[in-house]
């Protein structure tokens, strides 16, 4: 057991992906993930989990297939799914399917008696997480009781009664850490354990920050990545005022909204899901005979200036990459391909190109690029995990997915419209920027 | 190889005693309290309608200029990180133009942010307007396309932006020209104490050669008030709200919610000596973990705390269980989670015993929750802050409202007097717990620097 001991000396170990537990809009698992990736299938369709017509989006990309965690926690916590936020519902359920994958067997699901991989304060858990919205239904109706006589809402009989219509663990549900709260109580997960809030980027921070964890041999193996569903009345309400969504029609083929990298961006469609990747010690991977998909070689993360050119924008990103790439000590022409952010949304995508071409130069547009969100969506803090889970794929199977794309990129960058095709890949690179500036880039390798 | 050594070179906060660090530090040392009613909306009615506010604060216009949108938990951040920033001798960000790193001669990637932010302040009025008018009584559900229309007029996309928790990371970049790892974690009560820790991590690491590390937070709003009322997890002792922050007394009904900001400047020892900066004190070690117990209760054998707490000791190569080579305890000062409520105060006292055993008694061991309120996400930084006072002055500062001994509280509580540490050999070395609603438990250890 390597102890803190080891990590005063200096030391820095090597740390593998041994599991992936993914909840898209392609379906629950890995393998829907994957097949509805390699097979080019848009996920895009109407929103149907709240009424869309008073909004300027009526499509989004949800997880239909995922209705509620209480099939993927331990008997004995059902009840808690009650206190639980979407988001955290699709956390958990995430975390249990990469154990699974993982083999790694923690105490919420092992037989009696059973051997657990790891000892629970060698079991860290960094999630990332989201603004979780108060659910408006539910709000409204104790708001509700407190007006006046006109009507309108009266504060003073809240506070004195009205109050009390709410449920008591009301604010329990809405807190970001709640994700990490049930994966590390459902798994007996005792080590260092974080919440990052970075909206796009928390996945991939988080996934980020567990590396070095272990690296460090703070932790053995963590669970790590994000999840979020935007899917709700506050959710959506935001997105739109950001101006950040497509505004679309009912009838409209969901695969031609989403363009990234496109002078014609129409914007992002709302997405939801999590990917929770299991991130181990190759050390301890090994002994236990785990087979890894992939390497996480370096990270990096870098912050981006609100204003300014996109030139000026993509600093943080260049910072974020370069850092990645001097941590695995590899360089930019070892890169084979690129999971990029590109939700799609002109400004955004803009600077993401251009850090992208700083980094790369021409080279960039002979560079397949993995493009997730005119299939998914823009899966927010859930992003950076389904992106790493993808990327793992595809370097396990030597295989690109299919891209689809709603319109026609710019032409110094490769993404249009492909079918899937086998590949040599060795180094894939995950990249994400954010609302809020935080950029974070991830390299795996095939070995 | 060695591990890079991690050193505190800035320091500034805005609290509900003050936003000077020296003044504040002195109203400490005094037993003042800054509880006092609501003033921030009509709590009049509110089971707890006290709350220990920041009172008189107003940003720099110059720094406004960045971010005429932020909500006051960013203001509180950006006015905290300049005062950290000057303390630290790295100028006046406010003449700075947002270059701030470039001219302080940080490379601008190499200058990164980790904070404990809270979200920003929701637009209560707006919000509950429009859910009213979304409200279909016989439906008993809302009518999302009234609420849409109702919702799309009142609510405005900056105040709604500044709600994201990771806005006042954004600002804090622009002010100081910061392009290096950015983060935000939300982990409650224990956020900026975690934030701190990891900033040191990302130091030692190599990942950066300065960091801004602390967090920001107000809850004193409606929203706020309300989800703490519910869980009963507050004081509401409206009879006498100056003492009602009671932390290891018997009498102790809760917490008292409070807000503001601290921020530090961090740095590895190699970039704060190159540049002669002032130290003010090392970073020894930083332990976190999870309860992974219930949702709503801590481990009650206070074993989670006791990790964090052990993690901190072992990567400050510290014995708990010996006094150090002068005979002192092993730390001479633990800054308490110490919320005031029931639960914590008696569990945070058995993983103090647990992890210092016989030590445990000899440790002053103080919450300066009992004056400044409970800053929530904000509440770890500064009472970091308070820790290095304490090495720097020799003086420990009390837990006030101390009135009634508890017997499940029977450490060495500093009871309502602040106290000269200096003939006992002052204060070295420092511990800094902090505690999550949601399990997660972080500590730092500051002790004094020598080279």
């Amino acid at each position: 057991m390597v102890s803190a001991w080891a990590y005063n000396r200096g030391m820095s170990r090597r740390v593998v992906i041994t599991g992936l537990g993914v909840v898209s809009p392609m379906g629950v698992g890995i393998d829907a993930l994957w097949e509805g990736l390699c097979a080019g299938r848009c996920a895009i369709g109407p929103m149907t989990r709240i009424d869309a017509s008073g909004f300027a989006c009526k499509h989004a990309a949800e997880a239909k297939e995922f209705s509620s965690a209480r099939d993927y926690v331990p008997k004995n916590y059902r009840k808690a799914v009650k206190v639980m936020a979407r988001d955290t519902e699709i956390a958990v359920a995430a975390a249990k399917l990469a154990t699974e994958d993982a083999g790694i067997v923690t105490k919420g699901y092992a037989e009696e008696n059973a051997a657990l991989t790891y000892e629970p304060g060698r079991l860290g858990c960094q999630i990332g997480a989201g603004l979780i919205n108060a659910e408006v239904p539910e709000l409204s109706a104790a708001l509700s009781t407190a007006t006046d006589g006109a009507g309108a809402f009266s504060l003073a009989k809240w506070g004195a009664s009205a109050v009390n219509n709410l449920t008591p663990l009301w604010m329990l549900k809405y807190l970001p850490n709640m994700l990490a709260c049930h994966v590390t109580i459902i798994h007996d997960a005792r080590g260092p354990s974080n919440t990052l809030t970075c909206s796009e980027a928390s996945g991939l921070l988080s996934i980020g920050e567990s590396m070095r964890v272990i690296e460090q041999g703070r932790a053995d193996a963590c669970f790590a990545g994000g999840a979020e569903s935007k899917l709700n009345h506050m959710g959506v309400l935001r997105m739109q005022l950001s101006g950040r969504v497509a505004p679309t029609e009912g009838e409209e083929d969901g695969a031609s909204i989403v363009r990234p990298f496109d002078k014609d961006a129409r914007g992002l469609v709302i997405g939801e899901g999590g990917g929770i990747v299991m991130l181990e010690s190759e050390e301890t991977a090994t002994v236990r005979g785990a087979r890894s998909y992939a390497r996480v070689l370096g990270f990096g993360a870098g912050q981006s200036p609100s204003r300014g050119d996109a030139a000026r924008r993509a600093e943080g990103m260049v910072v974020a990459i370069r850092s990645a790439l001097r941590d695995g000590d590899v360089e930019a022409a070892e890169i084979d391909a690129i999971v990029p952010h590109g939700a799609g949304v002109l400004r955004d995508d803009e600077a993401e190109l251009a850090a992208l071409r700083e980094v790369f130069g021409d080279r960039l547009a002979s560079i397949p690029l993995m493009l997730m969100s005119p299939m998914v969506g823009e899966l927010s803090a859930g992003a950076g995990g389904v992106a790493v889970a993808a990327a793992a794929m595809a370097l396990r199977h030597q295989m690109l997915p299919a891209r689809v794309h709603g319109g026609s990129p710019d032409a110094r960058v490769l993404a249009g419209r492909a079918e899937k095709r086998p590949a040599t890949l060795r180094r894939i690179l995950v990249v994400t920027n954010s609302l809020g500036g935080q950029n974070a880039a991830l390299v795996l390798s095939s070995e | 190889m060695s591990r890079t050594r991690v050193v505190i070179t800035g320091m500034g906060w805005v609290t509900p005693l003050g936003d000077d660090v020296e003044r504040v530090w002195s109203r400490l040392m005094r037993g003042d309290s800054g509880l006092a009613p609501v003033t921030r909306f009509d709590a009049a009615t509110f089971s707890t309608n006290f709350a220990s506010e920041v009172r008189g604060f107003e940003l720099d216009p110059a720094l406004v200029e960045f971010a005429p949108d932020a909500h006051l938990n960013s203001r509180f951040a950006m006015s905290a990180a300049a005062s950290a920033w000057k303390s630290a001798g790295l100028g006046d960000v406010r003449s700075m133009g947002g270059e701030a790193a470039r001219r302080a001669k940080i490379e601008p990637g190499r200058l990164g942010i980790y904070l404990g932010a809270g979200e920003g302040t929701p637009d209560f009025d707006n919000f509950a307007a429009s859910n009213l008018m979304g409200w279909d009584a016989d439906a008993r559900d809302t009518d999302t396309a009234r609420w849409s229309e109702a919702a799309l007029v009142r609510l405005r996309h900056a105040s709604e932006m500044e709600q994201e928790p990771n806005m006042t990371a954004q600002h804090l970049a622009d002010v100081f020209g910061a392009r290096g790892p950015s983060f935000n974690c939300m982990t409650a009560c224990a956020a900026s104490t975690q934030a701190t820790g990891e900033a040191a991590e990302i130091l030692r690491n190599g990942d950066a050669d300065v960091m801004l590390a602390g967090g920001s937070h107000t809850m004193i709003h409606p929203l706020g008030m309300t989800g703490f009322i519910r869980l009963t997890a507050m004081s509401s002792r409206r009879d006498d709200p100056a003492t009602a922050s009671r932390p290891f007394d018997s009498t102790r009904d809760g917490f008292v919610m409070g807000e503001g900001a601290g921020v530090l400047v961090l740095e590895t020892l190699e970039h704060a000596t190159r540049r002669g900066a002032r130290i003010l004190a090392e970073v020894a070690g930083y332990g976190a973990s999870a309860d992974a117990y219930r949702i709503t209760d801590i481990q009650p054998d206070g074993v989670g705390a006791g990790a964090a707490m052990r993690q901190a000791l072992e990567q400050a190569e510290i014995d708990p269980a010996k006094p150090d080579s002068s005979g002192r305890p092993p730390v001479q000062y633990i800054s308490a989670h110490g919320t005031g409520t029931k639960e914590n105060d008696s569990i945070e006292t058995r993983a103090v015993k647990l992890v210092f055993g016989e030590q445990a008694k000899r440790i002053p061991f103080s919450s300066v929750k009992s004056m400044f309120g409970h800053l929530i996400q904000a509440a770890g930084a500064v009472e970091l802050m308070t820790c290095i006072k304490a090495i720097e002055t020799g003086w420990v500062p009390p837990t006030i409202n101390l009135r009634h001994p508890d017997p499940e509280c029977d450490l060495d509580y500093v009871p309502n007097s602040a106290r000269d540490m200096r003939d006992r050999g002052g204060v070295d070395i420092c511990l800094s717990n902090s505690f999550g609603f949601g399990g997660q438990n972080n500590t730092i250890i500051v002790k004094r620097f020598s080279p």
